[in-house]
């Protein structure tokens, strides 16, 4: 079976972002990249599922800059046997997204699509499911484990108060939740045989799918600055602030 | 020209991150006050490949240039762990070098596997007590006897002697009064530390308590003719070939740290709160913390220019001491500032600045002081007459 992973080059999580002087977006000249976290998590799942004899290929795929064959490499290091990188500088949004990948997972009869529950920077969590819906496939999305079995995906999901475990006919899409696995870290000599893995490098227009944005973004702005609390000299004060100015009680 | 790290070396960089980032405060604060190696970092290293980043790939290295060394012990030295961190791989990358051109195929065979595996560990023994800096006075004696040497001396410094198995180390064969050359009659060995004839003491020392160094007192070792690299009296020569990587190190291990200890300040000095607003907001703490990062962003990139010439086959030698000494400097200066922007909470071991202060000493004296660089580019770069 080939397992089709999806990965998206995001702004670091470790860096703290700033929202550009004019409000068009936020800073991203001279910004650390890598790889969204949820999509980490998607790679190890698959390349664990190859270690396991349960899949045979796992094509990587991602949309966006040139500069996004680095996130590609680095999914290749971590055990992707290739990448495919869908060129574009625009941005592209969630459903433009599901429809590329849809693409790619036809043309090249993928049984599996693992995505990330959603990608760090927009927090969108859209993908996944528009990519299912695309498809006509089954989808268990926020997945905290995932077994295969005879033609089926089992799927736990983290659901609210618990957890939900769903059986999925395959083909499927699974989105990754961050108790699904610690992802590996590349080890240099894989690091090295990454460079020597096939890199295709397509466009929307090959693809014959329309990409062009259905939103428009008016403003970007920082979140309002936090007010500092206030401390208050009894447990009675405090019941009168509660019921009184913040009127919560 | 570009002057910006390319996609492998980026890759580099995030790669060794990753696997610094899992090691955090608490685990190297313990290995310094326990004294204690950090054998967890080092077999993680050694697991994911990092021990050979610089051996050939005929051997199960990479076969990436000290560029590349030096980026990923930039990573190494700014992830909390400091010159401990560093230390407990830095011999790995430069140490073998004279084994990878010198040596035979069976000994590299028998000897890097190991080492980059990270089965073995390697001491360096280059200085002694009698003869500091001026190493052709080196008094360690490798007298030949039938299928070898017998070997009798005093080492000083040498570093992880303590969890070594096996020993570098640069004897005289000939003594220096019936040399043509005082570099000649000296010569390399890589041999197994024998601690029964070995004596190796450890030296309380001021910092890096997690990474040991020693002294030995060498008692009639046997040391065989197949341990000896290349030919007897050469030894000191193919030092040479590894001496300018070495200071390349040192110098993006000491802007590591000095990083770290920069980004602790500022992370500081941005919260602390006294009369009325961050302590980060007084210029007189503001600026010298920027003046040291700029400090620290020339010296890393000086060590870049300096191993790009290194890795281009080009002389290098008063490029990588500059940047050994620029980038020492910024390293030490960039900790001391760390510990003074947070006040007394500098001086508590909690807020890590203080041992990464600790730490930042010794890159200024290590590989090579700062007087004999200066005397070294007073001499090769300004023509100035040779003072020592
Ligand atoms: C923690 C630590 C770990 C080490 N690890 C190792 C190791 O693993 N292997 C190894 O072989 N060595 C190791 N060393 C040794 C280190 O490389 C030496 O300490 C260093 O080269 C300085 O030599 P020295 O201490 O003998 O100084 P000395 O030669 O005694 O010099 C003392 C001072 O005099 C100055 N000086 C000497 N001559 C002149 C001159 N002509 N002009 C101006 N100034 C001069 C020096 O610059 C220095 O400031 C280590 C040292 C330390 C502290």
């Amino acid at each position: 079976m080939k397992v089709l992973v999806a990965v998206k080059r995001v702004v670091d999580y470790n860096v703290k972002v700033r929202v550009k002087a004019d409000g068009s977006g936020v800073e991203t000249t001279n910004v650390k990249f890598s790889m969204n976290p949820f999509d980490e998590i998607a790679v190890e799942e698959a390349v664990r599922l190859k270690e396991a004899g349960k899949a045979q290929e796992i094509v990587v795929v991602s949309i966006g800059p040139a500069q996004a064959q680095e996130t590609l490499r680095a999914a290749l290091a971590m055990g992707a046997d290739r990448a495919i990188l869908i060129q574009t500088d625009e941005a592209v949004e969630p459903l433009a997204v599901a429809k590329l990948i849809a693409a790619i997972a036809k043309r090249e009869e993928i049984g599996l699509a693992i995505l990330g529950k959603q990608a760090i920077d927009d927090d969108s969590n859209q993908t996944g499911q528009m990519l299912a819906a695309l498809l006509g496939w089954p989808q268990g999305t926020f997945a905290s484990k995932l077994a295969l079995e005879e033609g089926r995906a089992v799927v736990t999901r983290e659901i609210d108060g618990g957890l939900e475990t769903v059986s999925l006919a395959l083909p499927a899409v699974v989105t990754t939740d961050l108790r699904l696995n610690t992802p590996r870290y590349a080890s240099l000599p894989n690091i090295m045989k990454a460079k020597k893995k096939p890199l295709e490098t397509t466009f929307a227009v090959d693809l014959d799918v329309d990409i062009a944005p259905r939103l428009v973004t008016l403003k970007v702005e920082e979140p309002p600055k936090r007010k500092a609390g206030v401390k208050v000299a009894d447990a009675a004060t405090l019941v009168d602030k509660l019921k009184n100015e913040a009127k919560v009680i | 020209m570009e002057i910006a790290l390319n996609e492998d070396q980026r890759a580099v960089q995030d790669g060794v991150a990753k696997i610094v980032g899992r090691f955090d405060d608490e685990y190297w604060t313990r290995c310094d006050s326990d004294a204690r190696f950090p054998h967890e970092f080092h077999q993680a290293m050694a697991e994911a490949g990092w021990l050979g980043i610089t051996m050939p790939e005929s051997l199960g290295g990479a076969g990436l240039g000290v560029t590349e060394a030096a980026i990923m012990m930039h990573e190494v030295a700014r992830g909390g762990g400091g010159m401990a961190a560093a230390s407990a791989l830095h011999v790995n990358l430069f140490g073998p070098h004279p084994i990878v051109v010198h040596g035979t195929r069976e000994q590299q065979e028998r000897w890097l596997k190991p080492l980059i595996d990270g089965r073995e560990k390697v001491a360096f023994g280059v200085t002694e007590p009698n003869a500091g800096l001026d190493t052709t006075s080196i008094e360690t004696f490798a007298k030949k006897t039938a299928g070898g040497y017998h070997v009798r001396g005093r080492k000083m410094w040498t570093t992880t002697a303590q969890e070594a198995d096996r020993l570098l180390l640069l004897a005289r064969t000939t003594p220096k009064t019936e040399c043509a050359r005082k570099a000649d009659g000296m010569t390399l060995f890589y041999t197994p530390l024998d601690r029964s004839r070995i004596e190796v003491r450890r030296i309380e020392k001021m910092g890096r308590a997690a990474v040991d160094s020693n002294a030995l007192f060498i008692d009639d070792l046997f040391i065989p003719d197949e341990d000896r690299i290349g030919e007897e009296g050469k030894g000191f020569r193919y030092l040479f070939d590894s001496l300018n990587p070495e200071r390349i190190l040192f110098g993006m291990e000491a802007v590591g740290l000095g990083r770290d200890a920069l980004r602790r300040a500022s992370a500081y000095a941005k919260e602390r709160v006294v009369f009325g607003h961050p302590i980060g907001q007084n210029q007189a703490i503001q600026h010298p913390l920027a003046e040291k990062w700029a400090y620290l962003e020339s010296a890393y990139w000086m060590c870049l220019r300096a191993a790009w010439l290194y890795d281009q086959g080009q002389p290098c030698g008063a490029e990588a001491n500059a940047a050994k000494l620029i980038a020492a400097r910024a390293g030490y200066d960039a900790a001391l500032q760390a510990v003074m922007t947070l006040g007394g909470m500098g001086y508590a071991k909690e807020y890590q600045v203080e041992r990464l202060f600790r730490e930042s000493v010794l890159p200024r004296i290590i590989p090579v002081t700062e007087q004999l660089i200066l005397s070294y580019i007073g001499e090769n770069v300004l023509d100035l007459p040779k003072s020592y």
